[in-house]
């Protein structure tokens, strides 16, 4: 049953992800983006993450990507030459052939990775009883209370960050 | 008033106000005016002199045998069974060396207003006489050795910085490093004593020490004259006595006040302090204070002779002080101790008293300091010409002026106790010192004009902040020596009487016909002297000359003093520094240098390889954070 | 007890495993790697970074659940903070930088050469 959700999720994910690094204009670029991160949303529905999968579409698909297509379009970025006709095809292959090592590693670590199984106390039973959200809610504001505001401060450094780099010299 | 005196116990307080005072001078002073510097300095001081006063007073309320102040700040170091404290002891030794450095350092720091009012680093130099004052405070009332030593360190770092007061002269500078590292010779005999001490007796406490040290030195043993011998070490470092003096002619380069304050008050009189704090100690080793009081004396005649053909005002001055050491000295070696302490007493009067009238006639003639360009100044320093007078006549041990009280003392005590030759010697050097007080006398105050044209014009007298000083101390050094009347018994022996040990020959018997002789062979020495100043240098003035010329090689050897400068020159100072030069060219130079320069140079070629790396490229950043991913998940994938 | 790693071979019927989410994930991460490598415009190369976050959230959220833990989703919670932190910053220089050099290509922008 899981399966059926898991598969065409998955696809989704994986096709939208190949079309922002390979479309040649940005904006459609972004809007594929947008596509990966819903379909990561849907994935997380199926962990029952329900908080993540609506933090996910809220803040990626919601507030980031919209910055994103603001700057797109004020910036008015020109396409660019597709990758194989560049001229520095040397250190292009070189990059290739680092992921191609690097995916080679994680299908290793991944292949070798002995999963413990289930250690802590929040099995599915007792998140669905007392509700996902909740229990963020109340591990934020207990145990995660620190870097939940320190979280809030590096906002606001971003904000002022932000507004100082941009402003208009 | 009296009532409340008895209550004050602070004797803390003595040391630690002129140290705040120089605190508060030193780091604000900068950007306070003048006045406030010098009122704050000033009154630090006169603080001090209440706060020894008072102490002073309540000691006095205690009856004879048990007039000690103990105050302790609490433990400075405990270190397994040593244990040494911030204590403070307040006994008649120390009362007396607290009124002295306390009161004539006040007076010195009111004549510092006037003779400074033109320096430009008017705030750190009273900050550094606050300091002085301070650091010799601590050690006349500290209750044990290391603290002593303290106080001890701390006035020869004071006297540094004063003596080099005006570090852009070179012969100011070169003078300081002289004084301090000369000091620094008697200093380690000290500290290899305390450390004996240490193991001898646990600790460094004065009063255990004391009551330990019969049982644990026996009398005449070698530990015991060795022990003082190194103490004694310390001090003719400090005090300038035979061969260590020679840092204290020299010492003449700083500011006259400083030179006031290390000749009279402080400084040079730790040594004597010292060496009569541990008299229980001296007493156990007889051959030790033979070595003292020959030492003292011979350091005496030598230094009065040579002062007696210097031509530098201040010169003469400061070998008078090294001989009136001397003097103390004797009078410690012969037992004499309390007469030591009031010759330290009434010297430091008359000291003050002609270093800061000679100050005041070279403030007067624009620096000048050659007595053969000077000449006839008392009808325009009529005040500073008088004081002079009083100080000349007590320093040359005339009745009934203070010098010869105390000085006549230690005589009669040394001729008492069977040092016949030291008599001799003692009275030779009063001759001399009558002679070459009043040669310095006429030579500046009487006779012919010999100024220069630019320093007569610029004469004048001193503002009043330097004559009231000047009158005080002149009073002070004409009536102190009323103190000693009768000898041995007057009313300052029976005060200090209990500080010291009864030694053999210490009798307080009323004045006998021969000591009445003894004093008056003295005093005709003394005038002898005087009278042939007068013939010499008033009635025939070429007659010195004649005399130079008939004795060429006797005058030349006393113009050149001797030569030791010149021989400590090439026996100590040229060898060390020419070890110093080759280690410093071929190990410092070469391997150290040569080490550090070479790593430096090292990583900069280092870096110049590595900066190829940095592009500016971000796409390249790219990679190598690509590369060092793959490195590590490798490591992870296949080992973790 | 070995668990869903090494279990993807029979387990079309049951419930999805822990290592089919891992594999997922590690695609995704490699095409973002891919995108900051071979694009030159600085903003496909910020999306394909946030790709590569997204992966990353991606195994904590799959962890938190086959770990019985909610460590995996606090954790995405604050790299979702951070990234909209990293997002307006990187986007105010992407912004700087074009008024400068008229070019959003990361091959323009060597100012830090040393």
């Amino acid at each position: 049953m899981e399966w059926l959700l898991f598969v065409p999720l998955a696809a989704l994910a994986l096709g939208t992800a190949a079309f922002v690094i390979l479309l040649r204009n940005p904006i459609y670029c972004a809007l594929a983006l947008v596509g990966t991160f819903f379909a990561l949303s849907g994935l997380y529905l199926l962990l029952q993450a329900e908080f993540v999968a609506v933090v996910q579409v809220i803040i990626y698909a919601g507030a980031i990507m919209v910055l994103f297509l603001f700057v797109i379009m004020l910036l008015d970025v020109g396409h660019e030459p597709p990758p194989w006709l560049r001229r520095d095809r040397p250190r292009l292959l070189l990059g290739l052939g680092l992921v191609a090592l690097l995916v080679l590693e994680l299908a290793v670590a991944i292949g070798s990775w002995i999963a413990p199984g289930i250690r802590g106390p929040y099995t599915s039973d007792y998140v669905n009883a007392v509700g996902n959200t909740q229990l963020i809610g109340r591990l934020l504001f207990t145990e995660f209370l620190i870097p939940f505001e320190i979280t809030s401060i590096i906002l606001l450094i971003a904000i002022v960050g932000a507004m100082v780099l941009a402003r208009r010299q | 008033m009296s009532h409340i005196w008895p209550m004050f116990n602070q004797i803390w307080l003595i040391p630690v106000i002129p140290l705040v005072g120089s605190l508060v001078v030193g780091l604000m002073g900068r950007s306070m005016r003048r006045g406030s510097v010098a009122l704050i300095a000033c009154g630090a001081a006169s603080l001090a002199l209440l706060a020894s006063l008072a102490s002073f007073w309540r000691l006095l309320s205690l009856p004879p045998d048990a007039r000690v102040l103990r105050h302790s700040l609490g433990s400075w170091i405990a270190s397994g069974e040593l244990s040494v404290a911030f204590g403070f002891l307040f006994d008649p030794l120390s009362a007396t060396m607290a009124l002295v450095v306390t009161g004539v350092g006040l007076l010195i720091h009111v004549y510092s207003i006037g003779y400074m009012g033109e320096d430009r680093d008017y705030h750190r130099f009273f900050s550094l006489l606050n300091l002085f004052l301070a650091e010799m405070l601590v050690l006349v009332l500290a209750d044990n050795y290391l603290l002593l030593f303290l106080g001890w360190e701390g006035v020869g770092l004071c006297s540094y910085l004063l003596i080099a007061f005006w570090f852009e002269r070179p012969a100011a500078a070169s003078a300081g490093t002289k004084a301090f590292l000369v000091n620094r010779i008697g200093d380690a005999a000290v500290v290899v004593a305390m450390i004996w001490m240490i193991l001898l007796f646990g600790t460094l406490d004065f009063q255990t020490i004391f009551t330990g040290a019969p049982a644990t030195l026996s009398h005449g043993s070698l530990a015991a004259s060795v022990l003082s011998l190194l103490l004694f070490a310390g001090a003719v470092g400090k005090s300038a006595q035979l061969p260590l003096y020679v840092w204290l002619p020299d010492a003449m380069e700083g500011p006259t006040p400083v030179s006031a304050l290390i000749h009279a008050a402080t400084m040079v009189t730790a040594g004597v302090y010292m060496v009569a704090r541990s008299a229980p100690l001296f007493q156990l080793a007889p051959v030790s204070l033979e070595i003292v009081a020959w030492v003292g004396g011979i350091t005496a005649l030598y230094a009065a002779s040579i002062a007696l053909v210097q031509t530098d005002i201040k010169r003469i001055i400061a070998y008078s002080t090294i001989s009136q050491l001397g003097y103390m000295f004797l009078g410690l070696g012969v037992g004499a101790y309390a007469a030591g302490i009031f010759h330290l007493m009434t010297h430091a009067f008359f000291k003050a008293l002609l270093f800061l009238a000679a100050g005041s006639v070279i403030h007067a003639l624009a620096g000048e300091q050659d007595l053969r360009r000077m000449g006839g100044l008392r009808r325009s320093l009529r005040v500073t010409a008088g004081c002079f007078l009083v100080g000349a006549l007590a320093n040359a041990g005339i009745i009934p002026f203070a010098g010869f009280w105390s000085k006549d003392e230690i005589l009669l005590a040394a001729y008492a106790s069977g040092h016949r030759l030291l008599w001799i010697v003692g009275a030779l050097t009063a001759a001399g010192t009558g002679f070459y007080m009043f040669r310095l006398y006429f030579l500046a105050f009487e006779g012919e004009s010999r100024l220069t044209p630019e320093a007569a014009s610029h004469l004048h007298e001193s503002p009043w902040s330097m004559r009231l000083p000047l009158v005080l101390l002149a009073l002070g050094s004409a009536t102190v020596g009323f103190f000693g009347i009768p000898p041995e018994s007057g009313v300052f022996h029976r005060f200090l009487g209990p500080s010291f040990p009864v030694s053999g020959h210490q009798g307080g018997s009323a004045p006998s016909p021969s000591g009445i002789g003894l004093a008056l062979a003295a005093l005709v020495m003394a005038g002898a002297g005087i009278l042939m100043a007068f013939r010499y240098y008033l009635r025939d003035p070429k007659e010195p000359e004649a005399l130079a010329e008939r004795y060429p090689t006797l005058y030349r050897i006393l113009v050149h003093k001797y030569w030791v400068d010149e021989l400590y020159d090439d026996l100590v100072v040229r060898p060390t520094m020419a070890g110093a030069r080759f280690v410093s060219a071929s190990f410092d130079a070469g391997l150290v240098d040569g080490a550090v320069n070479g790593i430096g140079s090292l990583l900069g070629s280092a870096g110049a390889l590595l900066r190829r790396l940095q592009t500016g490229h971000v796409p390249a950043y790219v990679l190598s954070i690509l590369v060092g991913a793959v490195v590590l998940l490798g490591y992870l994938a296949f080992h973790g | 007890m070995r668990g869903a790693g090494c279990g993807v071979r029979g387990a079309m019927t049951g419930t999805v495993p822990l290592s089919a989410y891992l594999i997922l994930s590690a695609a995704l991460f490699a095409i973002g790697v891919i995108g900051v490598v071979i694009r030159r415009n600085a903003l496909i190369i910020f999306m394909a970074i946030e790709l590569m976050l997204n992966a990353v959230n991606l195994t904590f959220v799959a962890f938190s659940k086959f770990l019985g833990s909610m460590d995996g989703q606090i954790i995405v919670f604050f790299v979702m903070a951070v990234a909209a932190a990293e997002v307006a910053l990187g986007l105010a220089i992407i912004i700087a930088l074009y008024r400068n050099k008229e070019s959003v290509n990361v091959d323009d922008i060597n100012l830090l050469k040393g």
